[in-house]
């Protein structure tokens, strides 16, 4: 919950609601961008960003999210959010 | 295993335990009088623990384990209210899955959640708000916790729940921040610490220079860390020449990530939603002035403290921490967790008593996780 985790912009998805897609380790969520747009949203596909909780907090170039990634994977929390991420998921249908 | 094999550069790594071993010795740190360095962020220390740095440096060198940790110093009362609120019918009770083994004086919410109450676990307080569009017949209360790199996300929620004025959603805002807590353990006339590593992800947020005090007013060196294992031994390099070149400033030693005035956008929304408390209780540390955050008035139609009447909202309702737990002590560094009577014993990760045995970030859980299999040194 505290670690962000690199995750890649791939599509806007509700420039209104500040909403794009992002690729997490193979994952797509759903990821508010507010706090790193600057210009126009388009701008911010193809970027890496730390994504925390749902939101976009920093971007970083790609060698630091391979970075991060690695050192969350040796920590075990990359596993713990993804997993986090499908129990949100999850949660929407009521299921847990 | 070798230490060698779990670092991404291992011959970085030795260079910089080398040089970590000189500065100690230039300084004079001994087993018997080390240079005590606390890590704030539970990160940090998940990441000592699990790379067994407190064995690779020298024994001149102590971590002290900070409080960073959101889970472990929740206090039991913020539990029971967490519990109270999802045990209302109404409610459907949503929480980072973080949260859900933290015991309460009656119960943790994963017991509740076994009891019947709607307990959901979700990713972001955007899996909350999508919740409440979904469910408009029920009341969706979302369990706001976390230091600076979460408050941000609350905030930007409860601004967009306003703004499309959705009535049934609402946040339990138990934030908290860094700052804070630091200055009282500096003001702990029992507490020695020499220098401080920084939190990187919530100095994202807030920048380093809220941490300005450290070095001003306590002449006491901190460097804001990035988590990986080099930037750990990196950071504490720094902390300790500045104590060799007898200076006491705030860097940033993960300046890739964390902007010197951090986020402006985060910084604003947080500025709109909330205020600082008075004062907010720590487990284990008791009440600390402006330590906590809440709701401003305008935007009580989304403060579960006001729809609910709980929490600080409410009375100030105390609860005695469990029998026999030292999680006080371990809390503030005055003894590593090994020390407390439960530990192992009446306290596991599968069963937690205390706080610190809950998350991957408590120092306990650290210890009993890792303590067993440290690294060889070099
Ligand atoms: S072992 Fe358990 S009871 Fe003892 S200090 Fe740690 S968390 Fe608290």
């Amino acid at each position: 919950m505290c670690l962000g985790i690199p995750g890649q912009i791939v599509a806007v998805t509700d420039a209104a609601r500040m909403m794009a897609m992002a690729e997490v380790s193979g994952v797509r969520r759903a990821v508010n961008v507010a706090c790193i747009a600057q210009g126009p949203l388009e701008n911010l596909v193809g970027q890496w960003a730390l994504i925390h909780v749902g939101f976009a907090m920093a971007v970083i170039d790609e060698d630091e999210a391979a970075k991060t990634l690695e050192a969350l994977r040796g920590l075990g929390e990359a596993q713990e959010t993804l997993e986090a991420m499908a129990a949100g998921d999850a949660a929407l249908e009521g299921q847990i | 295993m070798k230490y060698a094999d779990e670092f991404r550069d291992p011959r970085a790594a030795r260079a910089l335990l080398d040089k970590i071993a000189n500065v100690t010795d230039a300084i004079g740190a001994t087993a018997e009088n080390p240079k005590r360095i606390m890590e704030i962020c539970g990160g940090h220390t998940h990441a000592i623990f699990r790379y067994g740095l407190d064995k690779l440096v020298p024994e001149g060198l102590d971590f002290i384990h900070g409080p960073g940790c959101p889970v472990c110093v929740l206090p039991m009362a913020r539990v029971d209210e967490c519990v109270e609120l999802a045990e209302d019918p109404r409610v459907i009770f949503t929480t980072f899955g973080d949260a859900m083994r933290v015991p309460g004086s009656r119960k943790s919410l994963l017991q509740a959640k076994a009891d019947g109450a709607d307990i959901r676990m979700v990713y972001s307080p955007l899996d909350a708000l999508e919740i409440a569009r979904r469910n408009p017949e029920r009341e969706v209360v979302f369990f706001g916790l976390g230091f600076e790199t979460t408050t941000p996300s609350t905030a930007l929620s409860i601004q967009a729940a306003a703004a499309e004025g959705l009535k049934n959603f609402s946040v339990f805002c138990n934030h908290i921040t860094v700052p804070p807590p630091i200055k009282a353990l500096l003001d702990d006339p029992y507490m020695r610490l020499d220098g401080f590593v920084g939190p990187g992800h919530v100095s994202m947020v807030i920048g380093i220079h809220p941490y300005d005090f450290i070095a001003r007013d306590y002449g006491k060196p901190i460097v804001v860390a990035g988590f990986e294992p080099l930037d750990l031994l990196q950071s504490v390099l720094m902390v300790l020449e500045q104590i060799r070149d007898g200076r006491a400033e705030v860097e940033n030693q993960y300046a890739r990530v964390v902007p010197e005035h951090g986020n402006p956008v985060s910084l604003a929304a947080m500025a709109d939603v909330y205020e600082p408390r008075p004062s907010f209780e720590w487990r284990g540390l008791g009440e600390i002035d402006a330590s906590g955050l809440r709701i401003r008035p305008a935007y009580a139609a989304y403060d579960a403290e006001v729809k609910f009447g709980v929490g600080y909202g409410a009375e100030n309702r105390n609860v005695p921490e469990p029998e026999g737990c030292a999680c006080g002590a371990v809390m503030t560094g005055r003894i590593k967790p090994v020390a407390c009577p439960q530990f192992g014993r009446g306290c596991t990760p599968e069963m937690p008593l205390g706080a610190l045995m809950v998350s991957s970030e408590g120092a306990c859980a650290a210890y009993y996780q890792y303590g067993g299999a440290r690294a060889e040194a070099v």
